[in-house]
């Protein structure tokens, strides 16, 4: 597998953003309460995400170390906003369901942490790949989250009624904020428990796979790295 | 002779009380509350009594089966779960609403924590709060005697005045077995005689919230309108049986007596400015979220033990 595929399956499924770094957390819980709202929002995610990392990767030996942080919000904020007046003009509305969770794009730390950890460390096609895989990760966390809430709580998948509402009664604490907890811990879990098994036939599932900065201390992700160095 | 030489570490437990016997005592002193629901609403109320122990003693065992935990239904707390998570809902409930409830009772708020005594929450009452934002219509569809009737506390909220006889004795709408104030104090005096529970936090629970409704609720001194507020909706059930749930309530007694302080206040809140007439089980599951805290700054102090001075 060369190294941009498996940068894309590892954000898809190895690191899932969602269900496996937990990044993220403000809009998953937020706005999946459709599956439509979900995959708006993770495709715009992945939008600013890709062009993200390719700037930051273009840049990234112009941009002094001491100042990054700043640098990074500005170009991440500059592409949230293109993204932003896109969806006004395109999906206007889905931009009002989506609300004020468009521009808090710029705070996500999915965004920010790749920027950190991958795209200021790497060259320009593999921070590209990186963010799709990253992106699609998040786009199919946030989708599953939504599609399930709005079963249980509407009893429709991307607005289509599914279950007759003449004998479904929709259990409707599931597209409030409640539900959203409930549904992500559920899925957190069978998750964990699909690593655990994995883990013990032997094909770990989030392999020390491609470390990314050699320094563990700092790494962010040294909760998950089973080939962590002695310290 | 060996016999009378029992050598063993502290503490010297010498009480015949274990988990199964007191879970049946209450069992028990829940019967009356229980029979006057099936009395007063009907075959239905039997129904969803039954739907909902039997839910939640098989959703414990299937989860301590599947998790391959040792088994233990036998300490009947389920049973005791099931039945007042059913005295906490309305007769006119689906049953298969009662059995999402008693399946989310057991399995999301007790074992997922780790099962008895390590629920953070009273299970009966985090289903029944679950069900009443799943299903808010059909948990407040009230009905007896074949039509539609308002709760003592709707009524009173509207404007309207009750007899609170009918509500001392129960003839009144609401949850299977809150109605019944005779039934449910005649179950709390047996519980108080066996010593499974002590007056410390329904004590206070009810004194605060009498004194809060006295000073905000815009009666004043209103007597009508006190016994109304402290015979409707669950606040004798909640005070007696589900505040005192010895995992979810503090074991310190000044913690209990603080405990009792934040139920009533919280109650009377929920009562005189909440959007719903009724908040005693919010009020409940909330006070259960503040018992490691009240805990930690109620420790008494020990025996002998001399206060730190500067």
């Amino acid at each position: 597998m060369n190294k941009n595929m498996e940068r894309l399956s590892n954000g898809l499924i190895k690191e899932n953003p969602t269900f496996v770094l937990m990044l993220g957390m403000c809009p998953t819980l937020a706005v999946t309460t459709a599956a439509m709202n979900g995959l708006g929002m993770g495709l715009s995610t992945t939008l600013v995400l890709v062009f993200s990392n390719l700037l930051i990767s273009l840049f990234r030996k112009i941009i002094p170390d001491g100042v990054r942080m700043p640098a990074f919000i500005v170009i991440v904020a500059s592409l949230v906003t293109v993204v932003e007046f896109l969806m006004k003009a395109y999906t206007p509305d889905l931009a009002v369901q989506l609300g004020v969770y468009i521009p808090l794009i710029v705070v996500n730390c999915i965004i920010l942490g790749r920027a950190e950890s991958y795209a200021s460390k790497n060259p320009v096609v593999p921070s590209i790949f990186d963010g799709i895989g990253m992106g699609l990760g998040f786009t199919l966390g946030l989708t599953c989250i939504g599609i399930i809430r709005e079963i249980l709580g509407a009893g429709q998948i991307f607005g289509v009624q599914i279950l007759s509402l003449d004998w479904f009664t929709p259990i409707t604490i599931f597209v409030m904020a409640p539900g959203a907890f409930l549904v992500l811990a559920f899925l957190v879990a069978i998750m964990n428990i699909v690593r655990e098994k994995m883990d013990a036939k032997g094909k770990p599932l989030a392999a020390p796979s491609g470390c990314l900065t050699g320094d563990c201390a700092h790494c962010g992700q040294s909760a998950m790295c089973t080939g962590k160095k002695a310290e | 002779m060996s016999d009378l030489f029992h050598v063993s570490s502290s503490p010297h437990v010498r009480s015949k009380d274990t988990s199964s016997r007191i879970m049946l005592y209450v069992v028990l002193a829940l019967l009356p509350a229980a029979g006057f629901g099936v009395y007063n609403f009907g075959y239905r109320a039997l129904v969803l009594i039954l739907v909902t122990v039997a839910t939640c003693v098989a959703s414990e065992w299937a989860f301590e089966k599947i998790v391959h935990k040792k088994s233990a239904i036998n300490d009947f707390s389920a049973v005791v779960t099931g039945l007042l998570l059913a005295l906490n809902l309305p007769a006119t409930l689906p049953w298969w609403e009662a059995v999402i409830g008693g399946v989310f009772a057991i399995v999301i708020v007790k074992m997922m924590f780790g099962g008895l005594g390590q629920n953070f929450m009273n299970p009966a009452l985090g289903a029944r709060c679950f069900l009443l934002i799943a299903f808010a219509a059909d948990m407040t569809n009230f009905v007896i005697d074949e039509y539609t009737g308002a709760t003592p506390l709707a009524a009173m909220r509207a404007g309207e005045s009750v007899n609170t006889f009918d509500m001392l004795i129960g003839k009144t709408a609401g949850t299977i077995g809150e109605t019944s104030v005779i039934a449910i104090v005649i179950g709390a005096i047996f519980l108080i005689l066996m010593g499974v529970i002590d007056l410390r936090i329904p004590g206070t629970y009810i004194i605060t919230f009498v004194l809060f409704i006295l000073l905000f609720s815009g009666h004043g001194f209103d007597w009508n309108y006190i016994t109304a507020q402290l015979c409707g909706g669950g606040l004798m059930l909640g005070a007696f049986f589900m505040a005192t749930d010895y995992v979810t309530s503090p074991i310190t007694p000044k913690g209990k007596l603080l405990f009792g302080v934040c139920l009533g206040i919280l109650t009377g809140l929920f009562r005189m400015f909440g959007a719903n007439a009724e908040g005693v089980s919010f009020a409940i599951i909330l006070s259960n979220l503040f018992v490691p805290m009240i805990e930690k700054i109620t420790i008494p102090k020990a025996f002998g033990q001399v206060k730190e001075g500067k």
